[in-house]
Formats: structure tokens, sequence, C-alpha cells
């Protein structure tokens, strides 16, 4: 009895803001005391509350590992990922749970990412090429070598969990900004060696809620849980185009198609696939 | 405040400039650039003013002037400084960031991250010190070395 007393997890408070649209006039603060054993994440906590105290308490999560991006919330002064946190990392006995800032809270702690999927939309996240019909008739692959790879494989790390607007200073202020994820996808794809877009982004990027609204507080990338660095994508974008509107930059030319790979011959040390067994 | 959809507003405004999270350095440097810039702004704004009383002869220029020794003014002045002093150097780190420089390359994220922010700090931490030791000598030289 007494061994399973000393073994007995420590107690954290959760303080989590509640707000329910036509019940509650403003959001308030609903406390609930969650067993912490070792290992416990943000997100278990919440499960473990909806479980245990609570069903009526929202938020989104689907992946319990950092890939999905739909769990991040205001954890402790910063926007985190609830999955990827651990209690006991937040050093501290009361974690205080709020929805994301510079987004509607739609309920609880759910978000609405509406304008923050449009303005992804609106860079155009996709490889664009002048010639159309390879793209819709492929006949084999783009190019690209491993050092291209590395010009914006940090970028396309990106999960849209919406962390980094939440930290920008200039999003708080400027409901139209395209805010970081925007901008540092925009610079993935214009970055990426088999595209040739950066004229067809131009407008949305030199806009006066592009790219030159970004002053580098650099709270986007210090956020970002899969070390995509948003700033720095921004950074780079603008010495682009600098680059570009003094004639320094020729014209983007999307790479070739790579030649298709003859008399390969599998290497030894690779164990051969099994059969297929339907 | 809701919105259409019915959800409730949860925007930071000004408030997200001055605070609302535990970030880092470079977060208050921005927000410390864009106070100074607008201090320097209406300071020009009223620059341009008082230098007009000298169209209104000698005698208008003199007596704007008898006031702006008082020292209330002094201060002002001081804060004018100190704001030029901070926004300039600063205004060198940020001009060279956006141009792309002190940040490294671009590499594959492996994990524990480390972003570009953190490669320009020293950076960051050089210009705060040169800015206190020019504002630091700049006192001296407004408030004792000058002061009779
Ligand atoms: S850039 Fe980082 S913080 Fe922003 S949405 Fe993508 S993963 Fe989240
Ligand atoms: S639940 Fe998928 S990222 Fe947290």
């Amino acid at each position: 009895m007494s061994e399973s007393h000393a073994n007995a997890p420590q107690k954290v408070i959760f303080e989590v803001l509640r707000y329910i649209p036509g019940v509650d006039a403003k959001p308030r603060m609903q406390s609930y005391e969650v067993p912490a054993p070792k290992g416990l994440t943000v997100l278990d906590g919440l499960l473990w509350i909806k479980e245990n105290l609570d069903p009526t308490l929202s938020w989104r999560s689907s992946c319990r590992m950092g890939v999905c991006g739909s769990c991040a919330m205001f954890i402790n002064g910063l926007p985190r990922l609830a999955c990827a946190n651990q209690v006991a990392h937040l050093h501290s006995d009361k974690i205080i749970i709020k929805p994301l800032p510079n987004y509607a809270i739609i309920r609880d702690l759910v978000p609405d990412l509406e304008p923050f999927f449009a303005k992804h939309a609106a860079i155009k996240p996709f490889l664009i090429r002048k010639n159309i019909e390879e793209l819709d008739n492929p006949t084999g692959e783009f190019f690209q070598s491993k050092e291209e790879l590395v010009n914006y494989i940090q970028f396309a790390y990106c999960i849209k969990c919406g962390a980094c607007l939440s930290a920008c200073p200039t999003v708080a202020t400027d409901d139209a900004y395209l805010g970081p994820q925007a901008l540092a996808q925009a610079w993935r794809y214009i970055a990426d060696a088999r595209d040739e877009g950066a004229a067809e982004r131009e407008e949305e990027i030199f806009s006066a809620h592009g790219a030159f609204r970004c002053h580098f507080a650099g709270a986007c990338s210090e956020v970002c849980p899969k070390g995509v660095d948003p700033a720095f994508a921004i950074q780079l974008m603008k010495q682009f185009m600098f680059k570009k509107k003094l004639g320094g930059c020729k014209e983007q030319h999307g790479s070739e198609l790579a030649p298709p790979v003859e008399n390969w011959v599998p290497k030894k040390e690779y164990p051969k696939a099994p059969e297929h067994s339907l | 405040m809701t919105d259409e959809k019915n959800h409730l507003s949860n925007k930071l405004g000004i408030w997200g400039w001055l605070g609302g999270g535990r970030y880092g350095l470079e977060r208050y440097a921005y927000t410390l650039h864009r106070l100074t810039g607008l201090g320097l702004l209406l300071y020009f704004i009223l620059h341009i003013f008082v230098t007009g009383s000298r169209l209104g002869g000698p005698e208008s220029w003199s007596a704007s002037m008898a006031v702006y020794e008082t020292g209330l003014f002094k201060i002002g002045e001081f804060l004018v400084f100190v704001a030029f002093i901070y926004h300039g150097l600063n205004g060198i780190r940020l001009g060279l960031t956006e141009l792309g420089f002190l940040m490294g390359k671009p590499e594959r994220p492996l994990f524990p991250y480390r972003s570009s922010v953190m490669r320009q700090r020293p950076v960051l931490i050089v210009i705060m010190v040169l800015a206190v030791i020019l504002i630091l000598a700049g006192g001296l030289d407004f408030f004792v070395l000058t002061s009779h």
C-alpha cells in the first residue's frame, strides 16, 4: 500500500480556457487536477480530462506524434504542439492552455484556421511549369540534385499547425498579412530547382501585405515545431527579390526531365522484397 | 466580439507587439525598433515646425529656442538621441538579415533544430552592447559635460 502511494504520480493543475458559443458570453478559465505520470504529454492530460472529468472540453488533435499539425495551442506562454510537449518538460505544476492567439475561437481550444489555409492557397503551393502538357501527361521525372534538395527541404517540413502566425507580432496588427507560413511556402517552391513560378507568385509576395511586412521578429522560427525556420525563408526570398529587381537573377528555368534509369541492378546488401501475397 | 461565423475574436492587436508570450530577444528588438521609428517620425514633424519659426525672424527664433533650452526638452532631445542610436544600429542588423546575410545556409532539419535567428543572435548582442555604450557616452555629454 505504502509502496503504491510512493509511486502514485504527481498531480498537476491544467488551467484551460473554455468558451462555448451560445452558452458563455465570454471566455473563462477552468481548472482540472490531472495525475501526471512520467512521460505525460499535454495532449494526454487533455484526453484524461475528457475521459474522466469533463466530456465537454473541445480541441483538435489526431496523430499524437507531431505529424498532423492539428494540436497547436498556446501552452504556458508559447504556441506549441500539445502532443509534442511533455508536462514534465514545462517545469511547472500549473499548465495554462489557451487557443492559439490571432485566430478566432470556434469553441474552447479550437481555432478557426480557415483564413490561414486561404493564405497558404494564395501563394500557389505547387510546382508551376511553363510546359503544362508535361504536368498533365507526365513522361518522366524532373531532375533534382541532392544539393538542390537541401535548398528547400527544410521549408517543406511545414505541417500547417499555425503556431507561427500566433507568435508573429505583424500578424497581431495586420489581418491581411500573408504571415510566416504562407511566405515560407512561397519560398519553398521558388527555391525548388524544378519550379518556374516566381513571377506568378510575385504579385502576392510583393503586395502591401507580403514579404516586406516582415521585420524579422524571429518569433515564428522560435516556435516552429518542425524546424522550418519561416523567418529564414522570408529573408532568403527578400534577397532573391532584391537581386531579381536589380537584374542579378537569371530567368527561372525549371530543371529538365531526368533521363530514365537504365540497366539498374539492385545492390547486393539490400534484402529482396517479399513476394506478393495476394 | 464574435464575427459573422459566430467565432470569438482572439486577435492580440497592439498587445501582440509588446508581449503576448515568452519569446526571444529579437521579437522585443522588433517592437523597440517600431516604437523608436514612430518616435523619430514624430520628432521630424516637430523639428520642421520648430525650424519653421525662423520664418518669423530672429526674435521668434530666439524665443522658441529659449523654450527648448528648458529641462524637459533636454530630456526629450536625449530620448531622440537614444531612439536614433538604437534605430540606426538595429537597422544595420535588419538591413543585413533582410538581404539574407548573417543567417547561414538552408540545411536538412535535424532535431534539435537550430534556427537562423540563433545564428544571427551574436550580432544582435554586439549591437545592443554598442548601443548602450554610445547612449551612456551621449548621456555624459548631454547632462554632465555640457551642463553649466
Ligand atoms: S512553419 Fe512551422 S509553425 Fe508555421 S505552420 Fe508550418 S510547421 Fe507550423
Ligand atoms: S496531434 Fe498531430 S501534431 Fe499533435
